[in-house]
């Protein structure tokens, strides 16, 4: 250090610390007292905070500092407190009954909430994330439904599956009719061309459509009924309308009918408790699908 | 203004003084005066307002707070007076704090740093708590004695500095009571904190309050200002020569001397100014500074030094406001004999005034055309559009109602868009077929969930716009938005 500080502004009265930029000199004016106290307390804040809670890193951990805080724990507590206050709500929803959930508009929008996180956690990597469903996977906001679209129907399906291999779940498929060699290849095409004429789709030029309805009549009435309106009973689609879930062409309805179907819809009972499963079933019978 | 210093004359600085400086208590003396008489009657307005406003009743039906103002947080409502404010109406902040930023530029470019002077809390509950010093203590000559005889405690001494304190406390703990006030019902959360039932965040409240308005009246005092406000730092980028500012007008000032030398001095035809030195302005500052130094950053412009000096110029018969509310072009203009100007319309001043009448505009005009009813709409964005057995197409939609009126209201449900379109609640059987009708409970929100659906025969080839209208039937008001229809 020099003697710089022996200089002293002509205008203040004070001396300067010696540093000049372009000509500007800096005043050497001394803090307040209490901003320097505060700021030595804040340094020594600092220090005990660095000893009290964890903080300094080790080569694998940290140190856990004097009281072995740690926000993992905190969090526990916090998630714990949650399930308490949410406690009374979802015993509310676990005694409702299903069609007093839906009418009561707090149970409602509760039983939507935590439907639609559940769903987004196990039913959304088939059903899609809105539930709009994909070739294979119904979508769950229209209102055609395999195993039936009411409050109860849905439940059922939610807690059993479909061939999911529980005890009470949905049994039923598409046989494979060609496969099987029940059915010979031009009779498959023929039939193919029957099941669009109900839903109104155009047939193939040359198509024997009384041929049709016979094969129909013989091998397919048992599962999709008469004129193919389906039997949600065994699963089996409705054919007549405007929506499939495999798609309507004419190659697909052939591999269809040659190697059959079965999707599986896992069984959520036991996976899940009551509650949620049935949080989720209004959920999904709010999005409009039901019937 | 400074005058240069002679390097000579100073005292050398010592080099090894320590980095901080202790604090230089000031003592500032009572004094009697237009701009006192200003200041105590803005303090016993701005404290009455804010410590006895929380008890102010308004009547606004059953079930309603019937406090004039109150910020009901558990219920996310604001409540002044007439007006009630939801959380998402939160913009009237905004525009109420850029209103008062501005004003606060208006007042800097009309009169300097008035505000600080007059109406900043800091200002005012230190004002407070200096009368009650004075009052206990005695005046500035009294209560430098006693500081300096702090090692002999008499018991009178004890007693005095003890009752200051009990005061200081009451009037802090006062403070912090008024403040959370302003959260609860009023006449119950007294109840509630004299009987030891109010919630805990209370007690810490005025506990904060309690201490802050302590420490911060009682012993930060000027040194808030001078250290921690940011305030006089960009009131000093603000201001213009056109500002009025405290102002020792040393043009009739100087050269400083006694009366008596003064008058030897005149009869010998030298100039001498109205200055005699007494220094009384500087007695009753309460930042402790010499106004006659010029400007300074220190100076909140609070006019005590106005009152002091011209109460000794009216005794030695000199003309008043010696130090005034004046700018510098006026100091020049006298010295070279010319009037002294005022110009209050200037750009800036324009400038800031119409900024004010502009959002105070359009913040009167929104709050007096706000609607009680509300509709938010929000399409499903997975799937967009749903088709259905039949062919027909359904969108969904999540609608919120805001129903922000005092009472019940029934609503119906349109939707204009598609041709002949059905229209469903999930969870209301619509007992008009077509058009749900719901109620919504007074002062509040429902979120609902509404399917529409084109029939077959009518699908929109493409995605056409849809208009809601959300009607009350019992008032016929009419709330409406438009989202999309979406065609698959
Ligand atoms: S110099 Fe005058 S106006 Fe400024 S703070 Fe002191 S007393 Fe108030
Ligand atoms: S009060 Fe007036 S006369 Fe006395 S020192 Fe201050 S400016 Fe000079």
């Amino acid at each position: 250090m020099t003697d710089h500080h022996s200089e002293i502004d002509s205008v203040t009265g004070r001396a300067t610390t010696g540093h000049e930029w372009d000509g500007i000199k800096e005043l050497n004016t001394p803090l307040p007292r209490w901003w320097v106290i505060c700021f030595y307390l804040t340094i020594v804040w600092a220090i005990a905070y660095w000893v009290v809670y964890p903080a300094w890193p080790l080569i694998s951990s940290n140190t856990t500092g004097l009281f072995g805080y740690s926000s993992r724990a905190d969090v526990a507590v916090e998630l714990a407190n949650l399930e308490k206050i949410r406690g009374d709500k979802m015993a509310a929803l676990a005694t409702a009954s299903l069609a007093d959930i839906e009418k009561d508009p707090a149970l409602l929008a509760l039983a939507r909430a935590k439907g639609k996180t559940v769903f987004g956690d196990n039913c959304a990597p088939c059903h899609g994330s809105g539930a709009a469903g994909a070739k294979g996977f119904p979508n769950l906001n229209d209102d055609d439904w395999l195993w039936g679209g009411t409050l109860d129907q849905i439940m059922q399906t939610i807690q059993f599956g479909a061939r999911s291999g529980h005890a009470k779940t949905h049994e039923g498929q598409m046989l494979a009719f060609g496969k099987d060699g029940v059915l010979k290849p031009d009779e498959i095409v023929t039939v193919a061309n029957y099941v669009r004429s109900l839903s109104g789709l155009p047939t193939r030029n040359g198509y024997d459509a009384a041929k049709g309805e016979k094969i129909f009549a013989d091998n397919c009435v048992a599962c999709h009924g008469d004129g193919g309106k389906g039997n949600q009973e065994l699963g089996a689609p409705n054919l007549t309308d405007k929506i499939w879930l495999y798609g309507s062409d004419e190659a697909v309805l052939i591999e269809t009918i040659t190697n059959g179907r079965a999707g599986v819809m896992p069984a959520w009972e036991g996976r899940l408790d009551p509650a949620t499963i049935k949080a989720m079933a209004v959920y999904v019978h709010s999005l409009g699908g039901g019937k | 203004m400074n005058k240069a210093v002679n390097p000579k004359d100073l005292t050398p600085v010592d080099d090894n003084a320590p980095l901080y400086a202790a604090r230089k208590k000031v003592y500032p003396q009572s004094v009697s005066g237009t701009f006192r008489r200003i200041k105590w009657g803005l303090m016993a307005f701005c404290l009455g307002v804010y410590y006895f406003l929380p008890f102010v009743r308004w009547n606004r039906g059953l079930g309603a707070p019937s406090q004039a103002v109150l910020i009901d947080l558990p219920n996310s409502r604001f409540y002044f007076f007439f007006i009630e404010l939801w959380p998402q109406e939160v913009y009237y902040f905004t525009g109420l704090l850029i209103v008062a930023a501005v004003a606060l530029f208006l007042m800097n470019s009309v009169g300097g740093r008035i505000w600080c002077g007059y109406l900043c809390p800091q200002t005012v509950w230190t004002d407070l708590f200096y009368a009650v010093e004075r009052f206990v203590e005695g005046d500035r000559r009294e209560r430098m004695r006693k500081d300096k005889q702090a090692g002999s405690l008499t018991l009178k001494r004890v007693s005095e500095i003890a009752a200051k304190h009990t005061i200081w406390l009451m009037i802090a703990w006062w403070t912090g009571g008024a403040w959370v006030l302003y959260f609860s019902d009023a006449p119950t959360l007294v109840k509630d904190l004299l009987t030891f039932q109010a919630p805990m965040v209370a007690y810490a409240w005025i506990g904060i309050l309690t201490a802050t308005t302590y420490l911060l009246a009682g012993y930060m005092r000027e040194q808030v200002c001078t250290y921690m406000c940011p305030w006089p730092r960009i009131q000093a980028a603000l201001t213009d020569e056109w500002a009025l500012n405290v102002t020792y007008r040393y043009d009739r000032g100087e050269k400083r001397t006694s009366v008596k030398k003064a008058a030897e001095l005149r009869a010998l035809g030298e100039q001498v100014g109205d200055c005699v030195d007494c220094y009384q302005c500087v007695a009753v500052c309460p930042t402790g500074i010499d106004i006659r130094n010029g400007p300074q950053l220190e100076c909140i412009q609070c006019g005590l030094c106005i009152d002091a000096c011209d109460n000794v110029m009216s005794k030695i018969g000199r003309p008043k406001r010696l130090i005034g509310y004046d700018n510098d072009i006026n100091i020049h203009r006298r010295q070279e004999g010319k009037a002294p100007i005022y110009r209050f319309v200037r750009a800036r001043t324009v400038v800031y005034s119409a900024i004010i009448a502009a959002v105070g505009g359009i913040m009167i005009y929104t709050l007096a055309t706000r609607s009680l009813l509300d509709v938010n709409v929000l399409h499903d964005r997975n799937p967009l559009a749903v088709k259905l057995s039949d062919g027909s197409i359904r969108n969904a939609y999540t609608v919120r109602l805001l129903n922000k009126s005092g009472y019940d209201r029934v609503i119906a449900i349109d939707a204009d868009g598609p041709v002949n379109p059905t229209i469903h609640v999930v969870g209301v059987d619509s007992v008009t077929p077509d058009r749900p009708m719901i109620v919504i409970p007074r002062d509040s929100t429902s979120e609902l969930r509404l399917l529409v659906t084109a029939p077959a025969d009518n699908n929109p080839e493409k995605s056409i716009p849809v208009r809601f209208h959300v009607t009350d039937i019992g008032l016929g008001v009419v709330a409406s938005t438009t989202d999309n229809f979406v065609a698959p």
